[in-house]
């Protein structure tokens, strides 16, 4: 048979064939953080547990585990490899459009698989903080109510925008925002463009190459 | 080697056949099938019959022979007459044809109308029907969707709970393309006809993988297609008891006696009744091979693998489809991993399905959505071997394995 191109890039091949860092002895690890996110319901789970060099407050180690596809798999691994001997600060700071840059790029409908690792190692920074008193560092994602009819935050509208919505309708069919009262539909229009910008545009498309 | 190969090309070039075994395996029998070998010598034969089957001359009458021989080969493999089949370009246009005569408000046209206003059909529909139903709605029609049990089977309290004299038409799958499933048609026929409405069946799965007889089953309208039977793509049919009333999905032409308009896909209709000459001869025997293979496929996996479910009917099932559910492991990395070791599988997970919903079969069975994302579908054909079923038993232990020890959803028992 004809041999065509794989379904991702080669990076994503080569991490989902030889996952690096994986958790695999959890209870021997001795973690200063650990973050969890995402639901199996869902399709999708992510643990991450990092170790912290305290003296330079960078990431000493970083390990996980998850109930996920190919993407999330690779998109972790990589993940893990980028933030060892990363300053927290910096690890906090870390996108899925950072993560999927040196995937090689990941299909627009897989990007929501790459946003759990992410949002796992931040709760694990949250986690190392907490345990160690710093709860000053705290960073908390806090949501923000933009419509209050239907009781729809940013954070909602972010997911919707990772599923796959791309215009107002779209968004409304998915959450319901701005279906009763409307007052809140600029509001919605212009977090629309910043999620697709944040997490869909300026990302190098490389195509796999054979 | 090429020696002018780069280091990183060559890196990526042994990745990809670390686990590139030379051996490819073709598990996706329900998604579609390679053509019967017969079917592709009929189809190089009648190639340059190209006259349009609706001329007069005689390359016209020489298609048009060819076409009616098929249509009387498709009939008489359903136990229709000739007349009562309509060729159309898919199993989705076929079932699409059949549930748009439920709006038609056609008195003027030649075909009687249908005057029911409801229908019914169930949850496990494949999404053809269920996005044809939708729009029925949203035109005005009201829809009824049947529940199914654990295995799948429809709730025929439920259906007669439903049926009204207003019900115009029902639909129901005969055999679920993913869990394999297969409803018991001639007692929904009864309990349908009984009320005076109208029953289709979807038996695009069913059609020459089980026997099929439209007078046997009591169905007023039948979808069956062509590359699910070793046949081509782009070709399929619906059976229309002669009396029942239609509409055309397309007007505009006098074929298929002005039921569907456009020029026959001469080479398609006649490769099509070669597929389902070569079904009548091969298909029971192949039913039994097809059966103890899955069996072994079966057992072997139970044996070797701990906490796996298996989804769909335990008997009343198509003879080649095996839908297994592993806990802790997700679908899309499983098919991946196969695929990589040249095995071809399906999954009913969400990641795969690119519209971010787990298969709403598994859904409908009640089992919750981590079956369904962890779900794989295992379709066996008729070339397949045993030696094919070793290997999946060899490759799938190693993967399943793998995947739960990166998981965050399984937990090893002792």
């Amino acid at each position: 048979m004809e041999q065509v191109n794989w379904v991702y890039t080669d990076k994503v091949l080569e991490h989902f064939m030889h996952p690096k860092n994986v958790l695999e002895d959890e209870k021997n690890y001795h973690e200063d953080g650990r973050g969890i996110t995402g639901n199996i319901k869902c399709g999708d789970q992510m643990i991450v547990a990092i170790k912290v060099d305290k003296e330079k407050g960078t990431i000493a180690d970083c390990k996980w585990k998850t109930f996920g596809c190919a993407s999330a798999i690779a998109s972790t691994s990589v993940l893990s490899e980028m933030v060892k001997g990363m300053k927290l600060e910096d690890a906090f700071k870390l996108s899925p459009k950072d993560i999927n840059k040196e995937l090689g790029g990941l299909p627009e409908h897989k990007i929501h698989c790459s946003v759990l690792g992410d949002k796992a190692l931040r709760a694990a920074i949250n986690d190392y903080y907490e345990r160690s008193g710093l709860t000053d560092k705290v960073k908390r994602e806090e949501a923000r109510v933009v419509c209050n009819c239907m009781n729809i935050t940013d954070h909602e509208i972010e997911d919707a925008v990772l599923e796959g919505a791309r215009t107002f309708y779209e968004l409304q069919e998915k959450t319901k925002v701005s279906t009763v009262c409307g007052e809140c539909k600029d509001d919605v229009e212009r977090l629309l463009e910043f999620y697709k910008n944040k997490h869909f545009c300026s990302i190098e498309e490389k195509p796999a190459t054979p | 080697m090429n020696p002018k190969e780069s280091k990183s090309r060559q890196k990526k070039r042994q990745t990809r056949e670390e686990f590139m075994d030379k051996r490819l395996i073709y598990f996706d029998n329900n998604a579609t099938t390679p053509l019967h070998p017969e079917v592709k010598k009929e189809i190089f034969e009648v190639l340059d019959i190209y006259g349009n089957p609706s001329s007069l001359h005689g390359f016209g009458r020489l298609a048009r022979k060819y076409v009616e021989e098929a249509r009387e080969k498709v009939s008489r493999f359903i136990g229709a007459k000739p007349e009562e089949i309509l060729f159309v370009g898919s199993g989705s246009e076929g079932n699409n044809t059949v549930l748009s005569i439920l709006n038609s408000q056609c008195g003027a046209c030649e075909f009687n109308a249908c005057s029911g206003k409801e229908l019914i059909t169930t949850t496990i529909e494949h999404p053809c029907v269920l996005e044809a139903s939708k729009c029925m709605a949203e035109r005005g029609i009201k829809v009824t969707y049947l529940d199914v049990d654990k295995d799948g089977k429809v709730d025929l309290d439920q259906l007669k709970d439903s049926i009204t004299p207003m019900t115009g038409l029902v639909s129901i799958m005969m055999a679920n393309n993913e869990i394999g499933t297969i409803q018991d048609i001639k007692t929904i026929s009864r309990i349908v006809h009984e009320q005076g409405a109208l029953l289709h069946t979807d038996a695009v799965q069913a059609v020459g993988k089980v026997p099929v007889d439209v007078n046997d089953l009591g169905v007023d309208f039948l979808t069956l297609s062509g590359h699910k039977i070793y046949g081509p793509k782009g070709i399929g049919a619906v059976y229309i008891r002669k009396g029942s009333p239609f509409c055309p999905l397309i007007r505009g032409g006098h074929q298929e006696r002005g039921r569907r308009a456009g020029t026959e896909n001469t080479i398609g209709i006649i490769a099509l009744g070669k597929a389902v000459d070569m079904r009548a001869i091969e298909m029971k025997e192949e039913e039994k091979r097809l059966l103890a293979m899955k069996e072994t496929l079966r057992k072997g996996i139970a044996e070797k693998i701990p906490d796996v479910l298996f989804v769909g009917h335990p008997t009343d099932c198509l003879p080649g489809t095996l839908n297994v559910s592993f806990e802790g492991s997700e679908g899309e990395a499983i098919l991946l991993y196969l695929d990589l070791a040249g095995i071809a599988v399906s999954t009913g997970s969400a990641c795969a399905s690119g519209s971010l919903d787990p298969s709403h079969v598994i859904l409908a069975t009640g089992l919750p959505a981590e079956c369904a994302h962890g779900s794989i579908r295992i379709s066996l054909g008729r070339e397949n071997t045993i030696e094919d079923i070793d290997y999946m038993l060899h490759v799938l232990p190693g993967v399943i394995s793998r995947i739960r020890d990166m998981s965050t959803a399984y937990v090893r028992r002792q």
